[in-house]
């Protein structure tokens, strides 16, 4: 069971629609992992339908029932999908971005063991794959904006506190970390992020153009 | 022929955004069978969980009529808050109405109450057609997601009850926590979009809602 989740404005937002698609995919893959933030999600989602019931009345112009009705019998209905998943390090919706299983990730390496592969999303976060070797550091970084990050297998430690799978770390601006994967095997995580990481040390700096990170 | 609506007996008297549905006239079709719908006005509760479940059941035409007179108002004012224009309002409320016609066999009312799974459809038909970007969900048939142990069925609050409280609680909010909140889900805005919109820092956005929220989680769980 997860132990660290998202803040609150994050779990509203998302519930709102608020959220950008990066962002949104994180949440979304913490909520696959995460019984009680799903439980936040459908409390919140009740405030939409709260608010919709309460919304101001505003009654179309003109109701064309022949044609609302003949649009009835265009549609169909749907049955609900019984699409088969097989288990995964991924949980759904995350697969579907990354399109292939964990072997057979394009890993692009930026120094000390560690692997990246960007995620194409929709809007202006970025997010990212890491896999972090056994007991290695991450570079010392700062943030100008939040930063996502969800355990998928392994684990790491950010100061005393320890993510492990399901985990979500939700850092913000102005605030400086250094994760460390556990020593027990590589740490895969997701990471979104609003804008460009800045690390602390000159050489990551200097290759931050040509890396993306 | 105009059938005039007056069961409205599963609707508490205390609120009032949904009872007046039940007392606007219905202007059936020639398709619908009148009869049948008035029995069912009579033996059943008129509310929006029947509805959906005769549309999901039977493609009840005269359930989906009603359905939409309740919603559609509602509906289209959510739309235009976000800045579709008149006609854009009409044909995604349409749209909306139309998903809950064809998805009506997933409506699961010990999940959501009817009006919040409707503002869930309308929601994601918003993001899509306003920002063009998907709205990652998890999938409730995929074996990695991590399930919870089960509650006992009365530990779980009736769903009428939830939105009932709910209500009252929003009614309670200070208003620059109400704000934020009607903000973020009438308009679906980012926490940029809010605080540009109110000239409020961003930090003040996300603590606005924070504050309200978790207020809104410990009250539920502290239900007796």
């Amino acid at each position: 069971m997860s132990m660290h989740h998202p803040r609150d404005d994050l779990i509203l937002s998302y519930s709102a629609g608020g959220l950008g698609e990066s962002w949104s995919l994180a949440i979304a893959a913490h909520l696959a992992l995460c019984p009680v933030c799903r439980d936040d999600v459908s409390l919140a989602e009740e405030i939409g339908g709260v608010l919709l019931e309460d919304a101001k009345v505003d009654p179309a112009h003109t109701l064309d029932w022949d044609e609302i009705l003949d649009r009835l019998d265009d549609v169909g209905s749907d049955l609900p999908h019984d699409k088969k998943f097989s288990d995964s390090m991924f949980p759904h919706p995350l697969r579907d971005y990354i399109g292939v299983g964990k072997e057979q990730i394009p890993w692009r390496m930026i120094g000390d063991g560690v692997g990246q592969h960007l995620i194409e999303t929709g809007d202006s976060g970025q997010a990212r794959l890491l896999k972090i070797p056994a007991g290695t550091a991450l570079p010392e970084h700062g943030h100008s904006g939040r930063e996502l990050t969800l355990v998928l297998s392994g684990s790491y430690k950010d100061g005393v506190e320890k993510f492990a799978r399901g985990d979500m770390g939700d850092v913000d601006q102005n605030s400086v970390h250094r994760p460390i994967a556990g020593s027990e095997g590589e740490c895969i995580t997701l990471v979104v992020t609003d804008s460009p990481v800045k690390f602390k040390t000159l050489l990551p700096k200097i290759a931050q153009p040509f890396i993306k990170i | 022929m105009n059938i005039n609506i007056t069961s409205s007996s599963a609707i508490q008297p205390d609120i009032a955004s949904l009872s007046d549905f039940s007392l606007r006239k219905c202007k059936p079709h020639p398709e619908i069978n009148c009869e049948r719908h008035m029995n069912y006005i009579q033996n059943a509760a008129s509310d929006a969980n029947q509805l959906i479940k005769l549309i999901a059941n039977n493609k009840d035409k005269a359930a989906f009529m009603e359905l939409y007179q309740m919603f559609a108002p509602r509906l289209r004012s959510f739309m235009l808050g976000k800045g579709a224009d008149e006609f854009g309002a009409d044909e995604l409320v349409q749209e909306t109405l139309l998903s809950v016609w064809r998805k009506g066999a997933s409506f699961d009312p010990q999940k959501a109450s009817a009006s919040t799974w409707i503002f869930t459809i309308a929601r994601n038909l918003r993001i899509d057609r306003f920002r063009s970007e998907n709205r990652p969900q998890p999938d409730p048939n995929d074996p990695s997601l991590v399930r919870e142990p089960e509650l006992l069925a009365d530990e779980k609050i009736e769903k009428q009850q939830q939105a009932d409280m709910i209500r009252k609680y929003i009614k309670m909010l200070p208003k620059d926590q109400s704000e934020v909140v009607h903000l973020a889900f009438m308009e679906s805005l980012s926490h940029q979009q809010i605080s540009d919109r109110l000239q409020i820092p961003l930090g003040t956005v996300k603590s606005r809602l924070r504050l309200s929220f978790s207020k809104l989680k410990s009250m539920m769980r502290n239900m007796p």
